[in-house]
């Protein structure tokens, strides 16, 4: 694949930002005194920030890349992951979950589990979010680094490494609080950095009202420009609900209302926002009660326009892919290496084959579906053709579709040199600013919830300290084995996600009942907890999406139940473990006996805890109010894009 | 804690804009501006920068001279 070259210029940004996120870790060391200055930042934060890091730490390179492989893919109906999904469980945290987070002592989401329940909950918890959250980082850092190599040229092991000791910088100096300020700063680098790219890209398909009329003809023929082999109606791709309503087939997702607004919105979102350590510690480092309630409300805001910058430019490159603009073209599956193919090319042109055993020759030497009349185009060049441009030619004839490579192909279209170091570094800084994130909530719960608990109780402050510095290091060398692993083994990365996915499902249930119900009992939770997760894997094993073998995908046990698509398949196994964890958590309850007295429970269930007064100055800072605005504009949103 | 968060945000944004702005003013003209549809925009987004992190210094400064936290 054509590398682009970086400027002087470019270097400079790039050199800049690293130089201010490490800054920013040197400034903050001064202030690192004890464990929990470095490992929960606790009680030291102004809200605007908190906010903003709560929606950065989330906002990885993944979900930049994902979001636009999504938007791609299936339009505008991407947008439910955050219009439908993620706001509405962040304005339930706000509102109804932060008090018993930063109201008891906890200092983590697994340590609330343990102050609630028991032990067993806490352990299963953090064992297998300590092991997630190295995982996650490490199959970010794996596309990253691979990112790099394909557009810059740059070297895959050096991309890799430099990028961690940046973020193992910072937070080894400065700890949570230093990954929450630089978060801050990474938010405005991936708005200010993305958004010039987008508007061109905007501007150049002919503005919002062509970009629709385009999507439309797009709808009735995917299959052209290689996004999808069915059919669908003109607003397939630029009506968020409308094709929902008409059940599966009629959109990309394959995905039923039911599925969508259940199992997404309900289950996995709030399972993902209102539970997941990694977005709680930022809301739990928040100065006082206020301002943590205030700080998921705080992201929301971004959160609820940040579609605009991540689903619309993958949409944005289905417009211009199918006009052909300027040859645009949504870019190929890379081929990893041409060492066997340039011969067979150059053998296949020499020899006087017909087309079609010529075109099937090349084929089985590539591995990838091919465009025909550009194969046969390269072959009658071949003989012409120097090493790189005939690479090129060879790249250039696969017809299946990179989807996560949308987003730098637009930023290689429209970025020249000074632009071009903005995009890069601000794609750099989503990279670390997810790194971090996971890195400094492995570092808490394996300090506090782990090595605290079951290792080495009762020790002094300083060492917990030393060892949260430890264990950061080491955490960073573990995702860096996990990138590894991941560029090695991917169908084993699909296994270990897979698991996790098993693992979060029922979670919500769990903390649903903890918070609300008194009479909810530590067997009721951890056996409520093994069971969803356990349904979670035989729900896999029995089902399967269309077009999938059985195997990895699901299915291996016998397939009870197809669904249309691999997204619905796992919005309806959310939906199942969270019912079954809900029903055993509830039915074991009432059968079991309370441990723990009215008093212990006193700030951690709801009927337990005095009522919080708001004592916000203004009516309209408090945390109901706020959410209901929130909600309100949420709803606005999904109407104007119905 | 001791550090206005603004002050690094601000200055990092206003050097940022300003090298493209004064990079976009040497090259303007350049072949290479045919990428973003003839636009100067190193200039034009340098200088959005710039504006952006000379307003963050600004309210850092308002900010450390009043007592109150900044309102998100």
């Amino acid at each position: 694949m054509h590398t682009v070259a970086l400027g002087g210029v470019d270097y400079f940004v790039l050199a800049l930002y690293v130089a201010f996120v490490i800054g920013i870790g040197w400034v903050l060391k001064a202030y690192m005194k004890t464990s929990s200055d470095f490992l929960t930042a606790r009680g030291s934060i102004p809200a605007w920030v908190t906010g903003l890091a709560f929606m950065s730490a989330n906002l990885g390179a993944l979900e930049l890349v994902g979001m636009a492989a999504s938007g791609a893919k299936y339009g505008i109906a991407t947008a439910h992951f955050y219009w439908v999904g993620a706001i509405p469980a962040m304005v339930f945290l706000a509102v109804f979950m932060m008090p018993f987070y930063y109201g008891s002592k906890a200092r983590s989401v697994p340590e609330y589990l343990k102050l609630r329940f028991d032990e067993r909950t806490r352990a299963f918890n953090s064992m297998t979010f300590a092991v997630m959250t190295v995982f996650a980082s490490g199959i970010s850092m794996n596309a990253l680094a691979k990112l790099l190599h394909q557009l810059l040229g740059w070297n895959y092991h050096a991309a890799l490494w430099v990028c961690s000791v940046v973020v193992l910088l910072y937070v080894l100096r400065g700890g949570l609080t230093s990954a929450i300020y630089t978060e801050v700063l990474q938010f405005f680098m991936i708005v200010l950095g993305f958004a010039p790219v987008v508007w061109l890209a905007l501007r150049d398909v002919g503005g919002w009202g062509r970009l629709n009329e385009t999507l439309a003809t797009v709808a009735t023929a995917p299959g052209k420009i290689g996004l999808n082999d069915r059919t669908f109606a003109p607003d397939a791709w630029t009506s968020a609900w409308k094709p929902l309503l008409g059940g599966p087939a009629a959109n990309p997702m394959g995905v039923d209302v039911f599925a969508m607004v259940f199992g997404l919105g309900f289950v996995l979102s709030f399972g993902y926002w209102c539970t997941n350590f990694l977005v709680v510690q930022r809301a739990m480092a928040a100065k006082n009660m206020s301002a943590a309630r205030r700080t998921p409300l705080i992201a929301a805001v971004p959160k609820m326009l940040i579609p605009a910058l991540v689903i619309l430019p993958g949409m944005l490159a289905v417009g211009l892919a199918s006009t052909g603009k300027d040859g645009y073209r949504l870019p190929p599956k890379p081929i990893k290496s041409f060492g066997g193919i340039v011969s067979v090319v150059k053998a296949t042109a020499t020899e006087n084959l017909d087309p079609q055993a010529a075109f099937a020759r090349v084929s089985t030497a590539v591995g990838m579906k091919l465009d025909e009349a550009k194969v046969a185009s390269l072959l009658r060049d071949a003989p012409t053709l120097d090493g790189n441009a005939l690479e090129y030619r060879i790249q250039d004839s696969v017809s299946e579709v990179d989807f996560d490579g949308v987003i730098l192909s637009l930023v290689k279209k429209y970025c020249p040199s000074g632009l071009l170091g903005l995009a890069l570094t601000a794609l750099l800084a989503s990279f670390m600013s997810g790194m971090a994130g996971n890195v400094t909530a492995f570092n808490t719960v394996w300090t506090y919830d782990l090595y605290q608990a079951y290792i080495a109780p009762k020790k002094s402050d300083q060492h917990y300290l030393g060892m949260g510095r430890a264990i950061t290091v080491v955490g960073i060398l573990l995702s860096i084995a996990c990138a590894y692993f991941a560029s090695n083994y991917s169908n084993a990365m699909d296994v270990v996600q897979l698991v996790f996915g098993f693992v979060n499902a029922p979670l919500f249930a769990t903390f649903l009942f903890g918070m609300f119900w008194s009479r909810t009992t530590a067997h009721g939770a951890f056996f409520g907890l093994l069971g969803g997760t356990a349904t979670s894997a035989l729900f896999h094993a029995l089902t399967l999406a269309t077009g999938n073998a059985p195997g990895i995908k699901g299915g291996y046990l016998g397939v009870v139940a197809s669904f249309p698509s691999e997204m619905a398949q796992n919005f309806w196994l959310a939906s199942f473990a969270f019912i079954v964890c809900f029903s055993l958590t509830g039915g074991i309850s009432l059968a079991t006996k309370r441990t723990k007295t009215d008093e212990e429970l006193k700030g951690l269930v709801y009927s337990m805890t005095p009522r919080l007064v708001d004592d916000e100055k203004h009516w309209i800072l408090r945390p109901a109010v706020l959410g209901s605005i929130l909600l309100a504009c949420c709803v606005v949103l999904n109407v104007i894009f119905w | 804690m001791g550090l206005d968060i603004r002050y690094p945000i601000g200055l990092m944004f206003g050097t940022i804009g300003l090298v493209m702005v004064v990079y976009g003013a040497l090259t303007g003209g350049d072949p290479m501006y045919q990428r973003s549809l003839g636009i100067n925009v190193n200039l034009w987004w340098g200088a959005v920068l710039f504006v952006f992190g000379a307003a963050m210094l600004f309210f850092a400064r308002k900010g450390a001279k009043g007592t109150e936290a900044p309102k998100a």
